[in-house]
């Protein structure tokens, strides 16, 4: 066209970014890739390749290797051996190779954004100035922690191998938030790229080799599914980090289940975008289209459910269909485009088939008067309005730019239509009124929530979901937790002090078997259940016995079953909204007092326990006090954190409880363990239902008399007995609990971690006897973060 | 032949204003993050290369009001902008470009009052508008009369068109009936002569008050809303002009009633011009681009568009010594 035909509409023309460069380093490697093992590259034992295909073209890019169970085994051997002496790098050391791959990937940012616009197929304008910049923006903040692990987590030391599978709708972005922080904390990484999107990875796997980082801190191994599972399953990996769907994260959490790995899981979302009726409805619209057209749609934390204040409902769809008439779908490569490629073909056809079903079900669909281009795989920006909450669309992940929309007439309803969701990854808010707004925030089931914004992101932030979302935090200092464990010196040393205060202790008070001193029989004492504030006996009209340490019997306790841990749980839940407001102050009161009326009947629970156990029951009644006192002491003190983000906002990482939790308790110190962990589970505001050890009821069923005297509220502490691993069963299959603490052996920790897997509820298994973890750690596991974003600006 | 050259023609009908309307004005919501986010992705979601951006740039030109508000403007001074205004691209370059034979010249000429009889004259024939800015620019702290009466006298002089001043203190005490019944004057003074209204932006402390003071002026019967004298520290940004926009977009789709937008103050590059006219495409459409509806005020962004123009024409870059002088 000429300048004066232009002149008459003036019209976007093409804005092509180069691909050449990108082609070109493709073509230097020949076009086809080995894997990256031990510093070296070498091709797959398999003798494998397979595509990897640019989505906007269906053109070919490069062959990428399969790896095989044997080049997983290789890449495994290899980071163990680099784990050696990597782990013991200072992190001053570690600090430079961080921040060397900081630089490298600036040095190299466009090549890096154009490669991965042709392998990914998103627009080069996201590439370009979000993924990239981020990337290099997490290794720069993994450096500092690097230099600052040894004052700032002393006692704390890496967890080895670890086993990373990363996701293809920001390969290279997700990488960094894999590696930046395992490395940072010393430890040595097997990563597998998607398989539709590997090259950016193997372009840093180069970095790593330029910047002269010891063989086997990286490996890279790419390849499908089979290769994923390979290293999941790998003995010799102590970790496994996923990014994903949670139907693989379902698999995953399965395949580890009592293997002793940690795991940390980023799943899926169906993340609501709440419109209050006080709201800037353009700035809405935009926060709309980074919320769902980013990325295609294709974004674990999409904002894909529109929630909108009904009286403005009409006017914010009239504004957003405008908008999406202007929006731009095309070549990726174009720096004028707003959506891109959809990663691959059978991606395409799920979107498609989830629209389908969409009209199916009754929801109105609008698209763009404009069509996508044919030959690519393109979908255009499509908005549903009339939405059941019930819908296919409204409660299934689509990962497309499909934005399903609903009306609420009140904050509450429209809390109750967030959470209405198997989800809990992230939220945006938009309302001018800082009191709804932060309200909202608060009462909202998700790991991120951005106010008046939309898909910020921050290394400095923690990123990672509630629910069936997952769990584990990505970035900020929560989470560096998911790639350190306690270091072993220090754990060594409480087993040694715990001993010691036991021996210490054992002869002092001569056990006390026949608690009558009226020289008649002892009164037969029932102990019941105790479930939402009332004493209850067993569902199955059964008990068993408890027998003292010589064998002799002490007592029965109710057999409870699956509806005592139905009733439980109801109890609970109802139980947790109330609770979890209550004031920090006044939980530290009801904890305070709840220590108080224990020391009052000191000697009966002292006495009861030498019963059981045969140890020093003053002594464990002293310190279960002090862990009392302990607990309500941080009620009030376990703040949250402001994240220094580079924007202008306050970034609010608040620990929030995780809700309804079944509490398995450990056989050692019966009334020690249940003060320590159910009164920091309590602390932390989640609601509890207690299994006590099997071994050593009694002094739990004890504690409730002490509970309805200390103004506990009824349902925030319930008390089932029975066998453990069958109540374990329940509770961690249960949909309604959230978290399950289970202590008890091997077997029963690998079902308790299996059946968690049903609605990914959170599991922290320790053995059945030994010391309780330390303060800092019942803590973090009592709570997760939520990260609340807050851009301020008159 | 298309003439792009711009007569003070209208095709759409002039906005008459409305009564006044409180609930419009207080019920306009402005989030100044979103906005900073908007306007700072504007220009990274979208960008015009080669013969298009030369297209948008020869556009450009005809949407500038070229202007001089110097103390020492004389009639010599104003004479030679005006000849800038007939021709702003020397003819050979508008040979290399392909659009010889189809003028182009600014949007307007924009003077004070005392530079309007010369700006007329030099500017007899060609169509192009001659602007005054009007109501004690750039402070308006003059008698309400005196302002009326200095609008009369540049509508009599020959202005068809008014960039008149609002008083700031109206906006920052919230005195929203008296900045109405203020503007609605100035405009029943325009009479004929197309009226634009200078928020003064860089003055009005936060974005709402932005978005508040331009509702009410198109209430008040506004042809066009404008950023700024050019005179306050900060003048035209993406920011303020987003919000503008979009109080533009509201008023319309609530009166049916087109009014322009003419952002002035620190638009001195070509680049600049194009991420305007992105913004007002991507928030308006592509009639909000055209000079009945679009209007930069600028004195030095002309020589920064004929630079980038020769560079696609010529394939070098350009020196202002090759560059006529406006």
């Amino acid at each position: 066209m000429t300048v004066t035909e232009l002149l008459e509409t003036l019209p976007y023309g093409p804005a092509p970014e180069a691909a050449k460069p990108a082609l070109e380093w493709i073509e230097a490697h020949k076009g086809r890739f080995g894997l990256f093992i031990g510093g070296k590259w070498r091709d797959p034992s398999t003798q494998e390749w397979f595509a990897s295909i640019n989505p906007a073209n269906a053109k070919h890019l490069a062959e990428v290797a399969q790896g095989g169970p044997d080049d997983v085994n290789e890449a495994v051997k290899a980071a163990r051996k680099a784990f050696a002496s990597w782990s013991k790098t200072p992190g001053h050391v570690r600090a430079r190779y961080l921040y060397a791959m900081a630089r490298q990937v600036q040095k190299h940012s466009r090549l890096f954004a154009v490669l991965e616009t042709l392998d990914n197929g998103k627009p080069i304008r996201e590439t370009r100035d979000i993924d990239i910049p981020l990337v290099a923006r997490h290794f720069y903040y993994h450096a500092g922690w690097a230099q600052l692990m040894e004052s700032e987590l002393s006692g704390y030391e890496p967890v080895g191998v670890v086993g990373q599978i990363i996701p293809w709708n920001f390969p290279l972005l997700m990488l960094a938030w894999k590696i930046a922080p395992a490395l940072a904390m010393g430890n040595t990484v097997v990563l597998k790229p998607a398989e539709f999107t590997s090259l950016t990875a193997l372009l840093f796997a180069e970095i790593c080799q330029n910047i002269g980082l010891p063989a086997g801190v990286v490996n890279i191994v790419t390849g499908d599914g089979r290769t994923g599972a390979a290293l999941v399953e790998h003995e010799g990996v102590d970790k496994i980090a996923f990014t994903g769907s949670t139907e693989i994260g379902r698999i995953i959490r399965r395949a580890t289940a009592g293997t002793g790995k940690k795991l940390s899981l980023e799943l899926g979302g169906k993340s609501p975008f709440i419109v209050f009726d006080d709201a800037d409805l353009d700035s809405a619209v935009e926060g709309v289209v980074d919320a769902i057209w980013f990325n295609q749609g294709q974004v674990c934390c999409a904002g894909s459910r529109l929630l909108v204040q009904e009286g403005v409902a009409e006017k914010l769809y009239r504004k957003l269909r405008a908008r999406m008439e202007k929006l731009r779908v095309g070549d990726p490569l174009d720096k004028a485009v707003d959506i891109g490629a959809i990663v691959a073909p059978v991606q395409l056809q799920k979107i498609q088939r989830l629209v389908q079903k969409g009209v199916e079900e009754g929801a109105e669909l609008w698209q763009p008067s404009w069509a996508v281009p044919a030959e690519g795989c393109f979908y255009p920006p499509t908005l549903f309005t009339n939405v059941a909450p019930a819908s296919t669309i409204a409660q299934e992940e689509i990962f497309g730019p499909v934005l399903a929309a609903m009306t609420f007439r009140t904050p509450e309803e429209a809390v109750r239509l967030a959470n209405n969701t198997r989800y809990g990854l992230a939220a945006s808010i938009w309302s001018e009124d800082i009191n709804l707004a932060l309200d909202v925030a608060t009462q909202v089931k998700a790991g991120t929530i951005w106010i008046n914004s939309t898909n910020l992101f921050d290394a400095a932030s923690g990123f990672g979901g509630y629910r069936e979302s997952g769990f584990g935090r990505e970035g900020g200092k929560e989470g560096l937790w998911e790639y350190v464990k306690k270091a072993e010196r220090s754990t060594a040393n409480a087993e040694r002090k715990t001993q010691s205060a036991k021996r210490k202790t054992q002869d002092t008070l001569a056990p006390d078997p026949r608690p009558s001193t009226l020289g008649f029989p002892p009164i037969d004492r029932t102990a019941k259940m105790f479930i939402g504030g009332k004493q209850v006996r067993p569902d199955s009209g059964y008990s068993r016995a408890v027998y003292g340490p010589g064998g002799n019997l002490i007592a029965e306790v109710g057999l409870g079953n699956r509806k005592d841990i139905r009733n439980a749980v109801e109890a609970a839940r109802g139980a947790f909204e109330g609770w979890r407001r209550t004031t920090g102050h006044n939980k530290a009161q009801i904890l305070y007092f709840l220590a108080e009326n224990l020391e009052a009947r000191a000697f009966e629970f002292a006495r009861r326990l030498e019963l059981q156990t045969g140890a020093d029951g003053m002594a464990e009644v002293e310190a279960a006090i002090q862990a009392l006192f302990t607990a309500a002491a941080w009620a009030d003190k376990y703040d949250g954190v402001v994240h220094n983000t580079p924007i202008r906002n306050v970034t609010l990482a608040v620990p929030e409880p995780i809700g309804v939790m079944g509490l398995l308790c450990p056989d050692d110190q019966p009334l020690l363990a249940i003060a320590t962990l159910a009164g920091a589970a309590l602390a932390m505001g989640n609601t509890l239902v207690v299994v006590p050890s099997p071994a050593h009821p009694l002094s739990a069923t004890d504690l409730y008399q002490v509970l309805e005297t200390s103004d506990v509220p009824a349902g925030t502490f319930n008390i089932v007995t029975g066998e453990r691993d069958e109540l374990a069963k329940t509770l961690a299959e249960h949909d309604d609990v959230d978290v399950v603490w289970y202590a008890g052996p091997q077997a029963g920790r690998a079902m308790v971690e299996k059946a968690s897997a049903g609605n990914m509820k959170r599991t922290w298994t320790l053995p059945e006897s030994g010391p309780l973890p330390g303060m800092d750690e019942i803590l973090r596991q009592a709570t997760q973060v939520k990260n609340i974003w807050v851009p301020y600006g008159a | 032949m298309v003439t792009l050259s711009r007569t003070p023609s209208y095709p759409h009908e002039r906005n008459p204003g409305t009564p006044f309307d409180l609930s419009a004005v207080e019920g306009a919501l402005v989030n100044r993050s979103a906005i900073e986010r908007r306007a700072a992705t504007l220009p990274t979601r979208r960008t015009v290369k080669k013969e298009w951006q030369a297209a948008w740039l020869l556009h450009a030109i005809t949407t500038i009001d070229l202007t001089t508000l110097s103390g020492d403007d004389t009639p010599g001074t104003v004479r030679r902008l005006c000849a800038k205004a007939r021709q702003p691209l020397r003819p050979e370059l508008m040979q290399a470009l392909g659009i010889a034979n189809r003028p182009i010249t600014t949007g307007a000429v924009c003077v004070y009052h005392e530079m309007v009889p010369t700006a007329v004259e030099a500017l007899k024939g060609t169509g192009i508008p001659v602007a005054a800015v009007s109501t004690g620019f750039p402070a308006g702290l003059n008698p309400h009369a005196l302002k009326l009466k200095e609008i009369e006298a540049s509508v009599a002089a020959g202005a068809t068109e008014i960039d008149i001043v609002i008083s700031r203190r109206h906006v920052l005490t919230g005195n929203w009936k008296a900045l109405y019944d203020e503007v609605k004057d100035f405009r029943a003074a325009c009479g004929p002569a197309h009226m634009k209204a200078i928020l003064a932006v860089g003055e009005l402390g936060t974005l709402k008050n932005v978005m508040r003071a331009s509702m009410v002026c198109m209430q008040a019967g506004s042809d066009f809303i404008k950023t700024s004298t050019g005179k306050e520290t900060v003048n035209a940004t993406l920011q303020n002009s987003l919000v503008m926009v979009r109080a533009i977009r509201e008023f319309y789709e609530q009166t049916g009633y087109k009014v322009g937008f003419k952002p002035a103050g620190g638009i001195r590059t070509a680049k600049q011009a194009l991420d305007w006219l992105i913004l007002m495409k991507e928030e308006l459409g592509e009639e909000w681009m055209q000079p009945h509806l679009f209007r930069i005020g600028a004195s030095a962004l002309l020589n920064d568009i004929e630079r980038q123009l020769e560079h696609f024409a010529y394939g070098r870059y350009a020196s202002m010594q090759y560059q006529p002088l406006g």
